[in-house]
């Protein structure tokens, strides 16, 4: 199988369409039948960026490779960049603002989330220029 | 044991069918997202009193067996709406998390007598 290529718009000002590009990612991985461990953890890293790129960049984007013995994913954004990325990785450090606590996130997790679930995880930002996270998850077949 | 047969033992109130004959193999209770999302495992029941929208995406992507509403949370219009694109059951109870928890692992030990 060549290298399946999936690019998606992460909008910004929706919260409820948040989660809509992880969904197809994990419908189209279903659906080439890789193995459910290696959907859960896709599912879940790019999730959390979705979800990242949504609350604290206003948006971005989304591309995912997906080849028979990995997936990676770039989440790229224009949004403030990270000012302490080592502050930011750390369990239960969040600058989410009250509205967005309200609806169950800002526990500080995400981006440690991210980390525990892929294989390689590597975020390049800058400050007032914007975000990437990069994350790939290797296939192991019979998981 | 089967997500209709635990909705039976614990009188679940059924707000969306999904999959019932799914295998629940456990349970985590919790409200924060990102907590769920790290730390559920897949099969498990997830009891939460969240009531929006991200519940049907957390759920789904996290791969849980069902959703349980807990102390009789009324799901939110937005959510509602999303019930029909999950493949899992969506419950509810107006039983606290502590409790549904306490149950739910009665319900699984006895599977295993
Ligand atoms: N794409 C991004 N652009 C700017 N800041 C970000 C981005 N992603 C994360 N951050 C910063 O890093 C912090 C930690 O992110 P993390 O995902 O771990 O937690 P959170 O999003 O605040 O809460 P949770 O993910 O648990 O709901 C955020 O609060 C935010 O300050
Ligand atoms: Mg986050």
């Amino acid at each position: 199988m060549d290298a399946l290529k999936l690019h998606y718009d992460v909008d910004g000002e929706d919260f409820s369409a948040a989660g809509e590009a992880s969904s197809n990612v994990k419908k189209v991985l279903r659906q080439l039948g890789f193995p459910q461990e290696a959907i859960r953890r896709t599912a879940i890293c790019m999730y959390e960026g979705e979800i990242n790129v949504v609350i604290h960049a206003g948006g971005g984007f989304a591309d995912v490779t997906v080849e028979p013995e990995r997936i990676t994913i770039v989440l790229t954004d224009h949004g403030p960049g990270i000012p302490d990325v080592e502050k930011a990785m750390s369990e239960g450090w969040s600058t989410a603002p009250t509205k967005v606590r309200e609806l169950g996130f800002g526990a500080g997790m995400g981006l440690p989330n991210m980390k525990r679930y892929s294989d390689e995880f590597r975020i390049d930002t800058t400050v007032g220029v914007g975000t990437t996270v990069t994350m790939t998850v290797n296939v192991t077949q019979g998981q | 044991m089967k997500v209709n047969e635990l909705a039976e033992g614990l009188s679940l109130e059924c707000l969306y069918e999904g999959d019932g004959e799914r295998e629940v193999e456990g349970c985590y209770c919790g409200d924060l997202l990102s907590w769920v999302m790290g730390r559920a495992s897949a099969g498990d029941a997830w009891v939460t009193i969240m009531s929006n929208v991200n519940v049907a995406a957390v759920a789904a992507l996290a791969d849980v067996a069902c959703v349980i509403l807990a102390e009789g949370v009324e799901p939110d219009e937005a959510l509602r709406g999303r019930f029909e694109r999950l493949d899992c059951a969506v419950f509810r109870s107006g039983m606290a998390a502590y409790e549904l928890a306490w149950r739910i692992h009665g319900l699984l030990e006895g599977r295993q007598e």
